[in-house]
């Protein structure tokens, strides 16, 4: 690497980019604050930029920026008695003067980044509270694009922030990655909120504001972080769950914005080269262990991505992979989403039988979309007159401008 | 750092125990205290009687009212408190994981962990306003 002054910003640019956020996590361990460690990180760059023309690039780059960063920090307070003795300041310093040829300060660093992970995500906090804390101090995306990617206010965002920061804090949650038998609950804790994430862009980008984070996206790259530094099989389903439900975002909406079912998509605008991932993940995810609940949902998605057709989806398996998820995860959603498969697997009669069990039961009354199911099974059997009253029943309670699009639409197509 | 234990319980749950489940319910949460206070991280603990033998006391025109306890008629009641010296959160949660209450309780019993606030500035400062 040229070391000229003139290439310093770019080096150090190129370093921010890809690496300030494992600074900052180690940063946070060292220090045990959030916002110390956040002023550290940038005091860091900044040196980083001012002295590396004069006295050369370090040899390890990130231990230099750790190191520097926890000066200026002790630098900023001084006298503070909640800072490790000056034995760890001398270890970095030493650090940064030699490559790390072992890699195992790039592995100290690494597990930060983990640790920072699950303290963010910990179940302590509301879900709201993580996903905030996830975003801004993982992802780190700006308070106020959080706020409008979660159609908040920058002020309520902030100060959920700053709440979930206080309590970390108060509570004394530590900055460590969970033991090995705890794990499991603390890593679903970690996948509920990269997958509400995805889902928050997945289903609510309208496409209208183009200044909006590209939620799904961010969500796809935490789930690539995790997976590095954490290969466990559920991570491993997520991240092919959610590549098989991006591939198909070209084709799920028009380009007015309305809704198209997956049965009358476009397939060839489905990504290729993020289903051939996704497959791949799945498969792996699939032979190690009993899947998990993404691994499950991930091994229906793979279904539909490898139905060139419609017609050509294997559906007698898609209802038994739901049997199976909703063995190890009970819910009134899934059973929706069975019925729908068996309605495929063995026609509309036998699937709305389904669906008008789990409506008189009352779980899914007030959820939009078992009307619409059962409105078009309903219309399919030639039933129009019950087609229409749930279509209205589905329209009363959607909240979304293409959802209600696409119900109206349908509406007007049954005639009167 | 000390974290106080909020159990809850719900009676007409335990009501539905047998003797036998009882006895095996408290053997186990006793054994389980001792185990806490072995190791140092019980830093005491008291059960309490029903809800309805406690009495409330508050400031009402001028002076203290005294009424019975509290109003909300919850089906979950506090019926014990215990102390914890635990290094940090994770390890009270790991510490509480463990007691048998949870697994013997039928779903119906609750640990509520409350961190302790540290009130020694408080008295410090309230201290140096008195001498």
């Amino acid at each position: 690497m040229p070391n000229t002054p003139e290439h310093i910003p770019q080096l150090v640019g190129e370093i921010y980019r890809a690496r300030s956020r494992s600074v900052f996590a180690t940063l946070i361990r060292l220090l045990k604050d959030f916002d110390l460690a956040e002023d550290a990180m940038h005091d860091a760059f900044k040196a980083a930029l001012e002295q590396w023309g004069e006295k050369g690039i370090p040899s390890n780059p990130l231990a230099w920026l750790v190191s520097a960063g926890r000066f200026k920090a002790i630098d900023r307070i001084r006298r503070e008695s909640k800072f490790d003795s000056l034995e760890e300041q001398r270890n970095w310093q030493t650090e940064a003067a030699s490559p790390d040829a072992s890699g195992l300060i790039d592995k100290a660093i690494e597990d930060d980044m983990l640790r920072l992970i699950f303290t963010c995500c910990h179940p302590a906090l509301s879900l709201d509270a993580r996903t905030a804390m996830t975003m801004r101090e993982v992802c780190d995306l700006t308070t106020e694009a959080i706020a409008s990617a979660f159609l908040v206010t920058a002020s309520t965002m902030a100060q959920r922030i700053v709440r979930a920061k206080a309590k970390i804090r108060e509570a004394k949650i530590p900055f460590e990655v969970p033991m090995e038998h705890e794990l499991p609950d603390r890593l679903a804790a970690v996948l509920q909120v990269i997958y509400l994430v995805f889902n928050e862009g997945y289903y609510t980008s309208s496409g209208e504001s183009v200044t909006r984070v590209d939620l799904s996206s961010e969500a796809i790259r935490l789930a690539r972080l995790l997976h590095v530094l954490l290969p466990d099989s559920e991570v491993t389903g997520l991240l092919g769950l959610m590549l098989l439900h991006e591939s198909r975002r070209p084709a799920r909406t028009s380009s007015k914005g309305n809704i198209i079912l997956l049965e009358d998509q476009d397939r060839s605008l489905w990504d290729r080269y993020m289903i051939e991932e996704g497959l791949t993940l799945v498969k792996r995810a699939f032979s190690s262990k009993p899947p998990g609940p993404y691994t499950l949902q991930a091994a229906i998605a793979a279904l539909h991505a490898e139905a060139a057709r419609p017609e050509a989806t294997d559906w007698a398996q898609i209802t038994s992979l739901y049997s199976r998820l909703l063995r190890i995860n009970p819910s009134p959603v899934i059973e929706l989403n069975r019925a729908i498969a068996i309605a495929m697997h063995k026609g509309p009669e036998a699937g709305l039988q389904q669906i008008d069990a789990i409506l008189e039961r009352g779980d899914l009354d007030d959820y939009h979309l078992a009307h619409s199911a059962r409105a078009e099974l309903c219309r399919k059997l030639g039933r129009t007159n019950q087609a229409r009253a749930s279509w209205e029943r589905a329209l009363a309670l959607s909240q979304q401008d293409p959802e209600r699009r696409f119900i109206q639409r349908k509406l007007s197509e049954l005639g009167s | 750092m000390k974290y106080i234990c909020l159990g809850y319980m719900n009676e007409e749950v335990w009501e539905t125990l047998s003797e036998s489940e009882r006895q095996t319910f408290m053997d186990e949460c006793f054994g389980y205290d001792d185990e806490l206070r072995q190791n140092g991280h019980y830093a005491g603990g008291e059960g309490l009687q029903e809800a309805r033998n406690a009495a409330t006391l508050r400031w009402r025109s001028g002076r203290v009212s005294v009424t019975d306890g509290p109003f909300a008629e919850s089906k979950e009641q506090i019926g014990g408190i215990m102390i914890l010296e635990a290094t940090d959160l994770n390890h009270a949660i790991r510490l509480l994981s463990k007691h048998p209450s949870l697994r013997l309780g039928r779903g119906a019993n609750s640990w509520e962990i409350r961190p302790a606030f540290d009130l020694t500035g408080f008295i410090e400062d309230s201290k140096r306003r008195r001498e």
